[in-house]
């Protein structure tokens, strides 16, 4: 059983619609990576496989016991405010909210799930600092912890790299590969970054304003569309 | 002076005015670090303009004030909440639309029952001599569970504050709690609108959490800091004003004002 597929599924705002009869499904441990245009609806659908939005046609289906608060989700703007008194660990232990059911604090398995991710993302030495005074690419290590605090099986990440320098990209993109191959954790991952999609992907769904395509790298890269589309970039 | 401080608490009123003067601090302290984190803080002003009017209102009426105004200051924030939801800037001129509004109707229903005399005075500067038994009773439950609430929903609120989006996805209904976080502020303001005054106590909501903020790297930090102060400042501003018979919501809201002067420069040092 896939861990999460749509079926069919019509986003709209207020009317217009933004994706249309889409339907794919992803396995357990995959990794696949959303593209397409500005606009194309890429944000949407993530919003849409959290439940955040719900399609005005067709279904969104989890399986394999996951619910949609289980899943990691890493957004592609914080509207943080600037100056958010905030340390890193109370963000990245705020990423086990969806634990917590009726408790109304933090239980020590939960502080160790944060630990575990300080850890994983090579932040513990930065903990007590405060969010706004970190570069980019920590403040995305920071938010991508919290996300992975909130699962252990599925993240959906939207432009997680969006900003950060070449170095910190690669860097930043080793990690969820990591992530993706050692802990099993199935990534979702919008992207406009091409070498990024080829080198690490093994699914591909691209979005254009009027369809899509979803298939496997391989085949992806051998159709037409996805020459054109990642054309020079390309091994 | 210190015989006058012995004697200041052998006054049943200023025993009652210190009760309520510091759950309504610590209320107001907890409240202020999430509205002006979210930028609510407009919201908190408009409800006191709202507790204006309809403190008046209640009065010229004959009705008991508290009983009147809790519910009508919790349902204006639940309906500034959803303004400014909508559209920020809409809502903001909402927001000043509701309170002037507010403010009318209650100038006229003094002026019509009773003329404009010190009534009017003790609802705008507060008055400390305004608390009844009841009131103090009614405003201890009240707080207690403001605080309570605070405290059990403090790791969701957090979340929310800092990041609704991703609260959402989790599963934590964020227009739920900026809900609660707008009814609670609604009770704090009504508490402490009588003693403080309605044109003050929407600073003591901002002062504590700017403050703070000036110094404090983390929410938590934040929060106690903004607590401990609130409360600091109540009891040096109820003391002034008493020693030397001034206005209280007037001393407390210049004593918070020169607290965060202080902190403005010690913060300009530790930087350097
Ligand atoms: N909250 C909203 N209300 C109304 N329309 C929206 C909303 N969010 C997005 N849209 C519209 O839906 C379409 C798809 O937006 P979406 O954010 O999903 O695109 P995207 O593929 O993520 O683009 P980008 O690459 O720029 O992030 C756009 O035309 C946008 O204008
Ligand atoms: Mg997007």
């Amino acid at each position: 059983m896939s861990l999460i597929s749509a079926k069919n599924i019509t986003l709209a705002y207020d009317g217009t619609e933004v994706v249309h009869n889409l339907s794919f499904s992803i396995d357990r441990g995959d990794y696949l990576c959303i593209i397409g245009e500005n606009g194309s609806g890429k944000s949407t659908l993530t919003k849409a496989l959290l439940g955040l939005i719900s399609p005005v046609q067709g279904t969104v289906e989890y399986g394999d016991g996951l619910k949609s608060k289980e899943i990691g989700y890493l957004p592609q703007q914080t509207d943080v405010q600037k100056d958010f008194p905030a340390s890193v660990y109370e963000i990245v232990l705020s990423g086990c909210h969806n634990a917590l059911g009726r408790l109304p604090f933090y239980k020590t398995t939960h502080k160790s799930r944060a630990e575990f991710a300080l850890k994983r993302l090579g932040i513990e030495n930065i903990r007590n600092t405060c969010y706004h005074e970190l570069s980019g690419g920590q403040q995305q290590r920071v938010l991508l912890a919290r996300a992975l605090c909130a699962t252990d099986r599925l993240l959906i990440l939207d432009e997680p790299a969006a900003g950060l320098d070449p170095i910190i990209t690669t860097q930043f993109y080793e990690i969820i590969k990591e992530l993706n191959t050692k802990e099993n954790i199935t990534i979702i991952m919008v992207s406009h970054d091409k070498s990024a999609v080829l080198d690490y992907s093994d699914k591909i769904l691209h979005l254009t304003d009027d369809s899509y395509i979803f298939a496997s790298k391989n085949e992806y890269l051998n159709s037409d569309f996805g020459k054109s589309f990642l054309g020079g970039g390309a091994k | 002076m210190i015989h006058t401080l012995i004697n200041m608490f052998s006054y049943t009123f200023m025993m009652r005015a210190i009760t309520v003067g510091i759950l309504v601090s610590l209320c107001s302290a907890l409240l202020g670090v999430s509205l002006v984190l979210k930028r609510y803080s407009m919201i908190g002003d408009g409800l006191s303009h709202v507790g204006f009017g309809s403190l008046a209102v209640a009065t010229a009426l004959g009705l008991s004030p508290l009983k009147i105004t809790v519910p009508v200051v919790i349902i204006a924030a639940v309906l500034l909440l959803r303004l400014s939801e909508k559209s920020k800037l809409k809502g903001d001129s909402a927001i000043g639309i509701i309170s002037v509004t507010a403010m009318a109707v209650g100038v006229l229903s003094v002026s019509v029952s009773t003329g404009l005399n010190t009534d009017l005075y003790s609802y705008l500067f507060g008055s400390i001599l305004a608390m009844t038994a009841d009131d103090v009773t009614l405003s201890i439950i009240l707080s207690a569970a403001v605080i309570a609430l605070y405290v059990i929903f403090y790791n969701r609120i957090f979340a929310v504050t800092f990041d609704e989006h991703f609260a959402k996805a989790g599963g934590t209904p964020a227009p739920l709690y900026n809900m609660l976080i707008a009814v609670l502020t609604a009770i704090t303001i009504v508490l402490g609108m009588r003693m403080m005054g309605s044109l003050i106590i929407s600073a003591l909501i901002i002062f504590p959490a700017v403050t703070s903020m000036r110094l404090c790297k983390s929410y938590r930090s934040v929060t106690l800091c903004s607590a401990v102060l609130s409360v600091v400042c109540f009891c040096i501003g109820i003391v002034i004003s008493f020693l030397y018979d001034l206005p209280t919501g007037a001393s407390i809201v210049t004593v918070n004002a020169v607290m965060l002067i202080v902190f403005m420069i010690i913060e300009k040092i530790v930087k350097r």
